[in-house]
């Protein structure tokens, strides 16, 4: 028998190497806290400073008004941008989420999820480039619903994924109950499993809005040859919109258009950061309901 | 939710009559296949030499058993045993359990149930089952007993059905002044109540019941042993208990499972069926005896 590795009868103060382990469990403790501090710190500053700037341009008219005062028709025109987008994308992700945990083959699933998480990450220019030569090179012009179509693309992995992972907190004995009254498939779906997740769905679908609210690369190729100075509806014309007002603004040499720039910016950054606020609001309601089953 | 309207006879008879659901082919109509096979007239089952397989395990080795019309017959045996695989083969619950396979026959009014041209869905509205832990619907008490008879187009005389199947579970009078209230709110005796009734509100042929009171105190335990007892005579009624007092109480027929080792790896197999009596005081085989006598299990 060899002797014992310490004394076992020693003061229990740090021996050994313990006090080198000691700094080392230290210094990752910082590194990680002041990663976390970062984060928040980025997103603060560029809250403050948007903040700072923009609240200078913000006035009842620069809401109400179109070009050169306000930015009326760009927000009008984004709401309808964005909500054209969401009608495409909205059911077709739903769908695939529901192929994805209800119907489909298990072998083909993973596959696809893959491919979601692929199209997620897809730079938001290419879509834009792909369909400016399915939409607009065929149509000769720019128009609302080209910006449409592109920001559904962008839309619909987010909402499909989404609405997966709430499909999945849906208790499998809800399933069985269905499937063991005789009723077919989609009238469970429909009448049980839906709205049980309806919240997780709404969720889903409000994050994706908020992400393609901001997308801008996309709509410079697609939605950019619009007049500012009136409301216009028409999807197959341009139609304004604030992520490329806040582009053109910011690049004019003019102090008051970068003033608007910032002002636009602001009011872009407060819809989407109140959107994402109530998502994930609505988000841990639904997970709290479910959990309560 | 009145049971006096004049409407409600003609209701009743305007029912699905369930001799027909009984005899009718369970296959999407115009594909029924030959005449059914002739049976004794009680026999609502009739497994013959049924094996079950997830993946490359066996769960179930040779089971050959007959399920009488109107009675209650109750599945008993230790856990692992294949009670439950057995129970769930009699309306396809286990389809989609992946790797799932079974080998013979399940016969059901002579209709073999595995036959390529049955629908599932067919089967189990026929064919219906409660569970072990109760599942309601996150829906109000009403919509939860009416949903299932509202999507197979019995729409007419909605309120009367429900009305019911919830006096049928024995769940009426305690319910009937929030009946538009969640059934979460419920205690977990009446949820599995609930589950019964929304599962007579189709007027099923067959009650599967997979150990519908294990989750429950034993009050609540009491309350739906008399329910079966109510609804037996109306329904065909098979339930798996762990409990043999309770097999005891309520069954007709006991079917007694156990593990066999004959085949190299164990699996579960049918030791033998008998009127309950006959399980429990006068068992043919030693291993019965030893199960119902507390030896083992």
């Amino acid at each position: 028998m060899s002797a014992a590795p310490f004394d076992p009868t020693a003061p229990l103060t740090p021996s050994g190497n313990l006090r080198r382990r000691r700094l080392f469990s230290r210094f990752a403790e910082y590194g990680a806290t002041s990663a976390a501090l970062v984060a928040v710190a980025v997103l603060a500053i560029v809250v403050y400073s948007v903040a700072v700037e923009g609240a200078s341009a913000i006035s009842l008219d620069f809401l109400f008004e179109g070009a050169p005062v306000g930015i009326a028709p760009e927000l009008v025109g984004t709401a309808e941008l964005v909500a054209i987008a969401t009608v495409i994308a909205a059911p077709i992700g739903v769908l695939i989420a529901l192929y994805l945990t209800e119907f489909g083959d298990r072998r083909a699933a993973g596959p696809l999820r893959t491919t979601l998480d692929l199209m997620n990450g897809l730079p938001s220019i290419i879509i834009g480039l792909f369909i400016f030569g399915l939409i607009v090179e065929a149509t000769h012009k720019q128009s609302g619903f080209a910006g449409s179509v592109a920001l559904a693309i962008i839309m619909l992995p987010i909402i499909a994924r989404g609405t997966q992972e709430v499909l999945l907190l849906v208790p499998a004995n809800l399933r069985e109950a269905a499937d063991a009254l005789g009723v077919s498939r989609w009238r469970t779906v429909l009448g049980v499993i839906l709205p049980s997740a309806m919240g997780g769905i709404l969720t889903a679908t409000v994050l994706a809005v908020a992400r393609a609210a901001g997308e801008t690369a996309p709509l410079i190729l697609l939605d950019s040859a619009f007049d500012g100075s009136e409301v216009s509806l028409n999807p197959f014309e341009a139609v304004p919109n604030i992520p490329t007002t806040i582009f053109r603004l910011s690049e004019e040499a003019s102090p008051t258009g970068f003033a608007q720039a910032w002002g636009a910016g602001l009011v872009l950054l407060v819809f989407i950061m109140v959107s994402s606020l109530c998502a994930r609001m609505l988000l841990a309601r639904t997970r709290r309901r479910m959990a309560a089953q | 939710m009145s049971i006096e309207s004049t409407e409600f006879s003609q209701i009743v008879a305007a029912a699905p009559r369930r001799v027909r659901i009984q005899t009718g082919p369970l296959a999407d109509a115009g594909t029924a296949t030959g005449r059914p096979r002739e049976l004794p007239v009680e026999s609502v089952f009739e497994a013959q030499d049924v094996s079950v397989f997830y993946g490359r395990k066996q769960a179930l080795n040779g089971v050959t058993l007959r399920i009488q019309r109107s009675r209650i017959t109750a599945l008993i045996g230790p856990s692992g045993c294949g009670k439950s695989t057995f129970l769930r083969s009699l309306n396809r619950m286990n389809d989609p359990v992946p790797g799932f396979r079974l080998e013979g026959q399940v016969l059901y009014h002579g209709h073999d149930l595995y036959a390529g041209d049955v629908d599932e869905v067919e089967v189990r509205r026929r064919i219906g089952m409660v569970f072990q832990k109760p599942n309601p619907f996150p829906k109000s008490i009403y919509d939860n007993v009416a949903w299932a008879p509202r999507n197979l187009g019995l729409k007419q005389g909605l309120d009367e059905r429900v009305e019911k199947a919830l006096r049928g579970a024995a769940l009426w009078d305690e319910v009937k002044d929030r009946i538009k209230d969640s059934a979460l709110g419920l205690s977990g005796g009446q949820q599995q109540r609930l589950c019964i009734a929304r599962a007579i509100a189709i007027e099923p042929d067959v009650l599967l019941l997979d150990e519908p009171a294990s989750a429950l105190d034993p009050i609540a335990t009491a309350s739906i042993e008399d329910l079966m007892h109510s609804l037996k005579g109306r329904f065909t009624i098979v339930i798996v208990t762990h409990n043999m007092q309770q097999a005891a109480r309520v069954a007709d027929e006991t079917a007694f499972f156990g593990l066999d080792a004959a085949g190299g790896e164990p699996s579960g197999a049918l030791i033998e069926c008998a009127p309950t009596e006959t399980i429990f005081n006068t068992p043919a085989d030693p291993r019965t005896r030893d199960y119902v006598s507390g030896r083992f299990g």
